[in-house]
Formats: C-alpha cells, sequence, structure tokens
C-alpha cells in the first residue's frame, strides 16, 4: 500500500500545491468528468471490437474443435468399448452353448454305451443259458436212457437167473414162464 | 504523497480519488473526436491483449489430452456455454462470442484493477453504461426482430387480472428500461467502491505511520483490513463479472422467448 501511494506521486505535487486534495479533477469525481467520456467510449469499443473479433473468428472455434473432438474420440471409445463388450457376451454365450451341448451329448453316449452293454450282456446270458439248458436237458434225456436200458437189462438178468434157476431145479426150461414171472415180480 | 499532505496540515495523506483519474497518455483527436490515448485506453488494450494471451496461447496445441493452462481455458469455456445455455437455452449459443467477450473483458478489468498502480477500467460509469447500453439495445433489437410486435409481450406478465394490467405494464416498462441502469451502475459501484475502500484504509496506515511508535502499533488493524478486503475484492471482482453476464444471458432469455 506504500507502493500505491507513492504512485500517487506526480498528483501529490499538484495537491502540494492546492492543499485541496480534489482540485485537481475538474469535475470533482472522476468517474463523472465528462471530458474524459468521448476518449473512453471510443476506445472501449474499439479494444471490444478487437476482442469480439478475436474471439469469435480465432479462439473460441479453436477451443470448440478441441472440445468436440475430444467429445467425438470419448463416444467413439465408448462406442467400441460397448461393441466390444457385446462381442466378449456373445462368445461367452456361444461357449456356455457349445458346452451344454457337449455335456448333453456326453451323457447321451454314456448312457448309449450303458445300454449297450446292458443288452449284450443281457444276450450273452440268455444265450449261455439256454445252451446250458439244452444241455440238462440232453444229459437228463441220457439218464433217462441209461435208466431204461439198465432197466431192461435187469429184466433179461432176471429172466436169465430165473430160467437158470428152474432149469437147475426141474430140469427143464420154459423162458416164456420164466419171463412172465420176471414181468410179473417186476411191476 | 505524505509529505504533501503533513504540509496541506492534517490533510487526509492519500486521495482516495486519485487512483480514477483519467490522464491522457497521447493525445489524439480524429475529426472532432477526442480519440486520446489515456491511462484508461492503456488498460483496456492491456486486458484485451490479456483475454487474447490467455483464450490463444493459454490452449497451446489443442491437444486432446489437456495440460493444466489448456483445462483453465477450456473450463472458462465450458463455464460461460453452460452459463448461456442454461440461462438464455440453446438457441442462443449464437450470441456466445459476444457474451463470452463480455465475461471475459469485465472478469480481466476487473482482476487487472486489482494489481497495484493499474487502473480499473470498469470503475468509470461511461464504461460500464457503454456495455449495459450494447447489451440492452442488442437485446431489443433481437426481441424485435424475432418476434415482431409479439416481442411487445415481454411487457404483459401472463395471469394478471386485467383490473392490474394497465399498472402491471407500466411497472414492467419501466423496469426495462431501468435495466441498462441497474446492470452498469452495480458493475460500476462494485468496483469503485471497493477501490476507494482500499485506499481510505490505506491512508490510515499511512496516517499512523506518521504518528510515530504509537502509530505503528495502531496501524496494525487498519493493515489487517486492507489483507481482508483485498480477498473480498478479489471476490467481487470475478462475482460481479459473473453477475453481468448472467443478468445478459436472462435479458437474452426474454428477447428470445417473450411469452415467459
Amino acid at each position: 500500500m506504500i507502493a500505491e501511494a507513492m504512485a500517487q506521486e506526480p498528483g501529490s505535487e499538484l495537491i502540494a500545491e492546492t492543499h485541496v486534495p480534489d482540485a485537481e479533477h475538474a469535475g470533482g469525481f472522476p468517474p463523472f468528468d465528462a471530458t474524459t467520456f468521448e476518449s473512453q467510449i471510443v476506445w472501449l469499443v474499439l479494444s471490444f471490437l478487437a476482442l469480439y473479433f478475436l474471439m469469435s473468428r480465432v479462439a473460441l472455434p479453436r477451443i470448440a474443435t478441441v472440445l468436440e473432438e475430444r467429445r467425438d474420440r470419448i463416444a467413439d471409445d465408448l462406442d467400441q468399448a460397448a461393441q466390444f463388450k457385446r462381442q466378449t457376451d456373445e462368445a461367452i454365450e456361444a461357449y456356455e452353448k457349445a458346452l451344454a451341448e457337449a455335456r448333453a451329448k456326453a451323457h447321451e453316449i454314456a448312457q448309449e454305451t450303458r445300454d449297450r452293454l446292458h443288452e449284450e450282456t443281457e444276450r450273452q446270458r440268455q444265450a449261455i443259458e439256454a445252451r446250458l439248458a439244452e444241455k440238462i436237458s440232453e444229459a437228463e434225456k441220457q439218464i433217462a436212457a441209461t435208466k431204461d436200458a439198465a432197466l431192461s437189462n435187469v429184466r433179461s438178468v432176471a429172466v436169465d437167473v430165473a430160467d437158470t434157476i428152474v432149469t437147475q431145479l426141474l430140469g427143464e426150461a420154459d423162458p416164456a414162464a420164466a419171463e412172465r414171472a420176471v414181468d410179473t415180480e417186476l411191476k | 504523497m505524505a509529505t504533501g499532505a503533513e504540509q496541506s496540515g492534517g490533510g487526509f495523506p492519500v486521495d482516495p480519488l486519485h487512483q480514477f483519474v483519467v490522464q491522457p497518455l497521447i493525445p489524439l483527436n480524429i475529426g472532432g473526436l477526442d480519440a486520446s490515448f489515456t491511462n484508461a485506453s492503456f488498460w483496456m488494450v492491456v486486458t484485451v491483449v490479456a483475454v487474447a494471451a490467455f483464450t490463444m496461447l493459454g490452449m497451446g496445441k489443442g491437444s486432446m489430452v489437456p495440460g493444466r493452462m489448456q483445462s483453465v481455458v477450456e473450463s472458462f469455456y465450458t463455464f460461460i456455454a453452460n452459463m448461456v445455455r442454461d440461462n438464455a437455452g440453446q438457441d442462443a449459443m449464437r450470441f456466445f462470442p459476444f457474451i463470452f467477450s463480455l465475461f471475459a473483458f469485465i472478469f480481466f478489468a476487473n482482476m487487472i484493477g486489482m494489481f497495484p498502480y493499474a487502473f480499473t477500467v470498469t470503475s468509470h460509469i461511461v464504461v460500464t453504461f457503454v456495455l449495459a447500453g450494447t447489451v440492452f439495445v442488442g437485446v431489443t433489437l433481437t426481441g424485435f426482430i424475432l418476434h415482431g410486435a409479439k416481442f411487445l409481450k415481454v411487457f404483459v406478465p401472463s395471469g394478471v387480472p386485467v383490473a392490474l394490467l394497465p399498472l402491471v405494464v407500466a411497472i414492467e416498462i419501466i423496469s426495462y428500461f431501468s435495466r441498462p441502469i441497474s446492470h452498469s451502475v452495480r458493475l460500476f459501484a462494485n468496483m469503485l467502491a471497493g477501490h476507494i475502500m482500499l485506499k481510505v484504509f490505506a491512508g490510515f496506515v499511512l496516517t499512523f505511520m506518521t504518528m510515530g511508535v504509537v502509530g505503528w502499533a495502531g496501524m496494525i488493524l487498519p493493515l489487517f483490513m486492507i489483507v481482508c478486503l483485498t480477498a473480498l475484492e478479489f471476490l467481487v471482482a470475478a462475482l460481479q463479472a459473473y453477475v453481468f453476464t448472467i443478468l445478459t444471458c436472462m435479458y437474452l432469455h426474454d428477447a428470445l422467448h417473450p411469452g415467459h
């Protein structure tokens, strides 16, 4: 503020001379001093017009361009990001679909294999059982035949024995009577 | 200065009005028109150069990712662009260069005026009145060009009882024509009063300084006041530029949409 006071130096001589601080301002109050209006208006109009043309022709369009470019760039980048996100989503969807398909297919194959094996086992089991049953019945038949054969041998042996015994006892043989007697006994 | 005051016998050591005196530096007279290059003219030119330097050099190369200075310029631009858009509507953006110039001019003039030795261009009623008058004439012309006679609706607020209408219209007309006066006096008076106050307190400091040791203690209070007032004046400088511009936007809004 001392510095500002020093700034008043040129005026101070006047004040010192007149001893009235305001005497140097003809109109008393400088902002209402009409003698300065004309030059102030002239220079205000000149400087403001210069400023207006500088701003409207040079400075502002340049700032606007920079701001617009940046806004476009940001919008572009956001668009691109959105597009990438969409692509990612699509890829994820496709992957999940493929995964589900694969899983279903695997399940199907497993089921099929299980069914096939089951079926084959069943078939083999049945074949073996059939073969076994056949063998059993064959064996049974053989047993029956052997039994029959044995029984018929028993009769002829019995007839022979009876015939021989009769021959030994009576000296004469009657095979027919012996056969009858054996048959009667065997019944 | 102080010596002069002492000689004058207890007069005020600092003339608080001296800072507003317009002194011709280069007397000029073009065709009867006084175009003297004065200290006021000089600081107007300084203001224009400062705004131009700020908006042009500040933008640098205009890079996609702004640096500090470029960010400041861009914020300044968007601040005013949003002010115009919010207060006067999107269709007022064609007047944006004018409103930007207006705000930048007043803001820089006010701020430059805060420097010691500098002259505050906006502390002269003739300057603020020419600016406010330009706005007034421009706004009125815009209203009539865009809306013709319908622009007169601006004087007839909707929803007023017919009986009251003559009175209301009279009041509206008076208030409309007093706009340039209040518009210009507000800025002028704020700048003037603030700068006078700073000088008055500076004067107190000088007065105390001449009173010896006691005075040295006494000058602390006005000195402290100067510090506070300086901060306040920076606020006023920015605020009055803002108020002047936002009022311009509102007047422009009336001209563009006269139906309220």
